[in-house]
């Protein structure tokens, strides 16, 4: 056991946990946002993707331990003051979701993208992409959304 | 008021899914709940001698330990086949046992033996290591196409064989044949999928021991269905005493459809310990256990005359059912997919065959489409070969042998009650320039490169389904769709509905049509399904039959909510009922032009009576209150149709292909949401394309999945897609009242021909199995210049 010090979308957190527990679980199962999602056990399906010190990660690639200090945001964190974030209300705007399941790690992925590349070309969104599976959308109206998105950050 | 059925209405369910606030299984935890972790068979094929669970026992935080042997006790029921399928000799298709937990033999790879409850997921996980079987390991069964020379696998079935079935009629093919020109005859296999859904199967389970019920979460996609079989079969506790809650539920795509074993462990254990159990399927479990599609090796023919007209068809194919026969494993290969096998053609004669087989591998059962991907990959690449053996221009010959009149009697099973495929054609090859193919052709050559391109066109049969017909072929349950609208005192409006939703945006289609029917705001709508206390029984959702036949259960309850809505509305404007119009939300008296908004009549509804005066508004013989249930019944299934064309470029040096265009053209009757159909376009082309070229599972001959995970199953990633090309004809269904045909499966029904057309056609005709991956392209590729050489 370890104590876990985070700021998780601006609120300072302070848990213990077992030394094993992975970022993942901690968010899901310490602190209760379960809005970060676990669709697969290889790190491949970008389900879980949240922010961490500003960069996307696969939450369930690291620790919490290997995080501890960090700033982490999840799809919790992402509207303000009850506002939804450009991206959520594009992905809302041209359907970029369906079982909304992989949208979480989808959308923390898709804004990412935008903040290292402001106005990415189809291809660059689809390579961006590719660490993020969706099963319903065929990811046309992800992409779309995201290329709206940008027209709005 | 403008129509909201047509409109690209935003969904209401979005907001909580963008947010972090959708409450998926796996989101839920009770007070005090335990954690479970299946004990799973790592051998396909073997008895079980002994089961040790001593050491387990006295792991840490160990709760109870169950297996196959408790749960035989307790008389607990296996899973079951829905659909009891007659082999052509008239006997009755032969179906072993399916307990929850295996008590003496396993099956599959993944099979579970039994369950270990614990205080943590942890201790679970470690006490489940401790779990000693000893397996006496038997040699597996694996290929779909020697499974009935294979051992048999159970107990009195003989030949791994679960039926021998026939739709058709042979002798009249036989005499087809003998009149034709020529023969086209294809060997294919339809490659076996898994459907990874990307939430993995879950359940929490809940015993209330003071009212004696069972309360089940699960990621199904029909949970009145579930509950249903876990009670009359499973002996799980009586409906009444069992409740089943799909909540927000991550992607089906037909793989939550069956109960499935954990299902029922979890539902029996909570009983017997009282208190709540949590399961949640890693990916791998998915993987080993979630029920797989496809899996079909058929030989096929096709007799033609010379100028390409279509005499007879035959079509024989092994199915492979998995280890066991389950809700729609028998029916997936017979009546979802013979009626469907002549494809959107006039074949005066025509048969097929199918022997379902048993192995030593995951159960195989309804995927995206069920049966009609599997036929029309069939007559679609048998059309396309004709073309090419007939010189006939591909789209020319389908043309040549479309129906020219409908209602189309088909010529195995259904009337198609209406379409226009012609049209559907010719719009398709505008959008994807067919004229101008052969120019790109060139310009690829010059590249050094090969291009393709492939057509396909298809129907499907869904919206199911009447029945009185799906009883009479063996299904063990009516088809029909229930819908409950319950006005509210202040005028909002509550619809349940027996289709369930997880991710085809029911909360905003299914809102719109009550909105229009009923003309109350949207926002004043809400759709309830996924718990068996709310709502009544209904059937679920599958086979595109949410909008075809639960859709039609709202408009005909609001129909009746309107009805009575006009009479209330006479009495308290003291006119007739026959002289009371509906329009806009709004009841008005013709001769009058007096009004009551509907707002005005449900509150009269459920507060009908006026200070000092002693007058109700309710006529004589209506009740109090405004509610009104509908359970419809369709008089058939619906019939969606198109034509899909695609385009890919090979590169001969790496055996690369890529898919360069894509075209959907498809008639899904009337649209209710265009946005919402988009999306389900997008998503069916995602998982057929996936067929074609990237999915494929595999298991070894001693049964192993070697395409466990994401790292060997090649899912389908945004950038593997080019932008999808669709468009539209229109006409509408004649068999609803709304004309809608559903939309949910035509992707994934007409995509692998499609692409698969356009690679062949890419490699000069050489027969590739899908996937079509860079390895087997590139080996063509080197075939191709061989053959060019020679030809030199």
């Amino acid at each position: 056991m370890g104590k876990i010090s985070l700021e998780v979308n601006g609120r300072k957190v302070e848990k213990e946990a077992p030394d094993n527990t992975l970022l993942s679980t901690f968010l899901r199962e310490h602190l209760q946002l379960t809005g970060t999602h676990i669709g697969c056990d290889t790190s491949q399906c970008g389900a879980c993707v949240v922010h961490v010190d500003g960069n996307s990660l696969k939450s369930c690639t690291a620790l919490a331990a290997d995080v501890n200090g960090s700033k982490v945001t999840t799809i919790e964190g992402l509207e303000t003051n009850g506002k939804m974030h450009p991206m959520q209300e594009a992905f809302k705007k041209l359907h970029g979701l369906q079982c909304g399941f992989c949208t979480p790690g989808m959308v923390m992925s898709a804004v990412d993208l935008l903040q290292k590349n402001k106005k990415p070309s189809d291809k660059e969104i689809r390579d961006w992409l590719e660490g993020n599976i969706c099963r319903c959308t065929g990811y046309q109206n992800i992409v779309a959304a995201v290329k709206e998105a940008a027209t709005k950050m | 008021m403008a129509s909201l059925v047509g409109s690209r209405v935003e969904r209401k369910e979005d907001k909580r899914f963008l947010t972090g606030k959708g409450r998926y299984t796996a989101d839920i935890n009770l007070a005090n709940q335990t954690y479970a972790i299946f004990v799973r068979s790592p051998h396909a094929r073997a008895s079980i001698k002994k089961l040790n669970i001593d050491k387990a026992l006295k792991s840490s935080g160990v709760v109870s330990i169950l297996t196959g042997k408790e749960i035989a006790d307790d008389k607990i029921g296996g899973l079951i086949a829905g659909w009891a399928i007659r082999s052509e000799d008239g006997t009755e298709m032969k179906c072993p046992g399916n307990p929850p937990l295996a008590k003496d033999n396993v099956n599959f790879v993944g099979d579970p033996v039994a369950v270990v409850i614990a205080e943590s997921l942890a201790e679970a996980k470690e006490a489940a290591e401790k779990v000693e079987v000893d397996y006496k390991v038997l040699k597996a069964v694996t290929s779909t196409a020697d499974a009935m020379n294979g051992d048999t696998i159970h107990e009195g079935i003989d030949k791994n064989l679960c039926f021998d079935w026939l739709l058709g009629d042979r002798q009249k093919v036989k005499e087809a044949f003998d009149k034709a020109d020529k023969v086209i005859s294809i060997d294919i296999i339809n490659n076996r999928l898994i459907p990874n859904a990307m939430e993995p199967r879950a359940c929490v389970a809940d015993y209330n021991a003071a009212s004696e019920e069972i309360t089940l979460y699960t990621t199904s996609q029909n949970p009145h269905l579930s509950r249903l079989i876990m009670s009359a079969f499973g002996n799980v506790a009586p409906e009444h005493k069992l409740r089943v809650v799909a909540p927000d539920v991550g992607g089906g795509f037909g793989s939550k459809i069956n109960v499935y074993n954990e299902d029922i462990v979890c539902s029996w254990a909570a009983k017997k310990i009282n208190r709540a159990i949590k399961w949640v399927a890693e990916r791998s479990e998915s993987f080993l256990t979630d029920i797989h599609g496809r899996d079909h090796v058929t030989h096929a023919e096709l007799a033609v005359t010379k100028d390409g007209k279509f005499l007879g068809f035959k079509n024989e194919t092994i199915a492979n059912l998995g280890a066991y026969a389950r809700v729609f494993g028998t029916v997936t290969p017979t009546y979802l997919f013979g009626p469907c096998a002549t494809g959107v053609y006039e074949i005066p004669a025509a048969y097929t065959n199918v022997k379902a087989v048993y192995t030593n591998t995951a159960p195989v059962d309804a995927y995206r489409g069920a049966g009609r991907p599997e036929a029309t990959y069939t007559i679609e690449r048998l059309v396309e070969k004709a073309s090419m053996e007939l010189g006939i221009d591909k789209t020319e010959l389908r043309i040549k042998n479309f129906p020219t009149a409908f209602p189309f009697k088909q010529t195995l099973v259904h009337t198609v009650d209406s379409g226009d495929y012609v049209a559907g054609m010719e719009k398709a090859k505008q959008m994807a320039d067919y004229k101008g193919f052969e120019a790109r052709r060139k310009e690829s050559e010059a590249k050094g490169k090969l291009r393709g391109i492939g057509v396909t066109s298809y129907f499907e049969a869904c919206g199911i389904a009447p029945s009185a017909a799906v009883m009479s072929l063996g299904c063990g349950v009516g088809l029909w769709e229930s819908a409950e609208v319950r006005f509210n005192p202040t005028g909002q409006v509550t619809v349940y509905t027996g289709s369930h939703s997880h991710g085809q945006s029911h909360q905003t289609t299914f809102a719109q049509i009550a909105a229009d029917e009923l003309g109350v705001p949207i926002e004043n709508i809400d759709i309830v399904h996924g718990d068996t206390d709310k709502g009544t029984f209904g059937m679920g959702t599958y086979g595109s039959r949410s909008l075809a036949v639960g859709g039609i259960a709202i408009v005909n309850a609001c129909k009746k909510i309107v009805e009575k809505g006009k009479r209330v509305t006479a009495k308290m404007l003291e006119a007739n009922p026959e002289d009371v119009e509906f329009k806009d939300g709004e009841f008005i008296v013709s001769k009058s032009n007096k009004k009551k908004t509907i707002g005005e009549v449900a509150f009269a509804c459920y507060l009908p009576g006026v200070r000092d005066e002693m007058k109700s508004p309710l006529p004589e013989g209506d009740e109090p209150g405004l509610k009104e249930t509908s359970f419809y019944d369709p008089s058939n299934f619906s019939f969606p149709a198109g034509t899909h064309i695609a385009e890919v470029e090979i590169d001969p040096e790496t055996g690369h292909v890529k898919l360069e265009k894509y075209t959907a053209c498809d008639d899904f009757g009337r649209i209710i949401n265009p946005m919402v159909v988009e999306g389900q376009v997008h998503g069916g082309l995602a998982q057929g394309i996936g067929q074609a070229l990237y999915e494929n599972a595999e298991y070894d001959e001693t049964g192993q999945l070697m395409t466990g995970s994401y790292m060997d199953y090649t899912m389908p990633r945004a950038d593997n897609f080019p932008e999808f090309n669709i468009g539209y004809t229109c006409t509408h269904a004649t068999t609803n009242p709304l004309g809608v045909k559903g939309c949910g499966e035509a992707g994934a029904i007409a995509a692998p021909p499609t692409v698969m057309n356009a690679v062949i056609d890419a490699l000069g005709g050489q027969e590739v199995t899908m996937p079509a991956t860079a390895e087997k392209v590139w080996k063509a590729c080197k075939n191709l210049k061989k053959s060019n050489a020679k030809a030199a």
